[in-house]
């Protein structure tokens, strides 16, 4: 059991030395094609943070409360995309519903987040750790958190690259990977900085 | 349409990798090894060739407005199966690869291949297209888990078998996230430069 893991170092875990863009490759698809202008890459940060701590909420209670009891841990994945694919869909109806103008900013990227498998990668962590429920939806937020720092820092140095003259070969995707690589350079070396 | 040819469309291109550019997150997370890349290819494989199968063979059942839930159902089935088969009887590749077993089921390889080729085309051809789509991703990711090991290591170790080793001091970053984002990005940059080399040349 992890009951024994302090809150702190679960949210440590989330936003920095389990990364999840830089160190686990959780979300790599938003995190390449998203990341054009910041404007956008904060939109889908703020939809990805909700959804994960809702999502991670929510898969807790339906693992242990439905699945255990009833013996069918087999169909939790499954059950998982279901949820969360149902969750995404509520999400945007409540939020078209009341809250028009963070519609109009989250709009396009909630469907996306369905197959963003940073999301589907929350609730998975949380069962393999064998996380509690606080336990869970700390590293919920913490891992939206952390995706919300990488994907603002990278979107912000690609705005300022695009001006940068590179060989026509390495522009757009290459020249993404190469800012990538020295970002995780600086995200790897937490390891030895926060004792575990 | 003859099926050679539709054969090597999936290896070149619409290579997964770097023709399509899908499913990069188990494409990094997993090459730390030609092992562990062979292990995530195998697994990726037998899902998207039974899924093309099967979605091939319903497409005229399946309504067009709830396709998308229907082919995300019957892929996690797949990855359920290979999740549980894996566990039963490759317990240390299991445990090597962890979530991104799971995880199969949101990439976006098997989903694309679904909508774009086994929503339209017979099951013959959709085998084909698996396949093609199978053998490309399993060379990138060998060719990807080759580079790291052999720079991170110093040597290729495949299934206790070594293959080669070379006298230098082990890159500790090629094994860590550094070294998959360099190594796809040389990679990516080496094909984009051959492609518009192509292109000039009218090819």
């Amino acid at each position: 059991m992890a009951a024994d893991v302090s809150l702190f170092q679960i949210f440590m875990d989330g936003v920095f030395i389990k990364n999840f863009l830089i160190i686990q490759f959780l979300g790599l698809c938003s995190f390449v094609g998203v990341t054009k202008d910041t404007k956008s890459a904060a939109g889908m940060s703020g939809a990805v943070i909700f959804v994960m701590a809702l999502a991670a909420t929510v898969s807790y209670l339906i693992y242990s409360f439905v699945l255990i009891p009833l013996k069918l841990e087999f169909l939790s994945l499954i059950s998982f995309i279901v949820v969360i694919a149902a969750l995404v869909q509520l999400v945007e109806f409540v939020v078209r519903k009341n809250i028009p103008s963070l519609y109009r900013s989250l709009g396009i990227y909630l469907p996306l987040i369905t197959t963003n498998c940073a999301v589907l990668g929350v609730v998975l962590l949380n069962v393999l750790n064998e996380y509690s429920f606080i336990q869970s939806v700390v590293f919920g937020v913490a891992a939206g958190i952390g995706y919300t720092i990488v994907m603002l820092m990278m979107s912000g140095i690609r705005e300022r690259s695009t001006l940068v003259s590179v060989p026509s070969s390495v522009r757009g995707l290459p020249q993404a990977f190469f800012i990538a690589t020295m970002l995780s350079m600086a995200f790897v070396n937490y390891f030895g900085v926060i004792p575990l | 349409m003859n099926a050679l040819s539709e054969f090597i469309r999936g290896i070149t291109k619409d290579n997964p990798i770097f023709g399509l550019v899908l499913g990069l997150c188990p494409t990094l997370a997993v090459t730390t090894s030609i092992e562990n890349a062979i292990g995530m290819s195998a697994g990726t494989a037998f899902v998207l060739i039974c899924s093309n199968l099967l979605i091939s063979a319903l497409r005229k059942q399946i309504p067009p407005s709830v396709r998308l839930p229907i082919f995300i159902l019957i892929i996690a089935t797949f990855v359920s199966i290979v999740e549980m088969v894996m566990k039963a009887y490759f317990p240390p590749m299991y445990a090597a690869l962890g979530v991104f077993i799971p995880l199969i089921v949101v990439n976006c390889i098997i989903i694309g291949r679904a909508e774009a080729y086994a929503n339209k085309n017979n099951m013959f051809y959709s085998l084909i297209d698996a396949l093609g789509s199978s053998t490309g991703f399993l060379l990138v990711l060998v060719l990807i888990g080759g580079i790291r090991e052999l720079l991170g290591t110093g040597q290729i170790v495949t299934f206790g078998v070594q293959i080669i080793q070379l006298p230098i001091n082990p890159i500790t970053y090629m094994i860590l996230s550094p070294g998959a984002f360099l190594t796809i990005g040389v990679l990516m940059a080496i094909v984009n430069y051959r492609k518009a080399k192509k292109l000039a040349r009218g090819g």
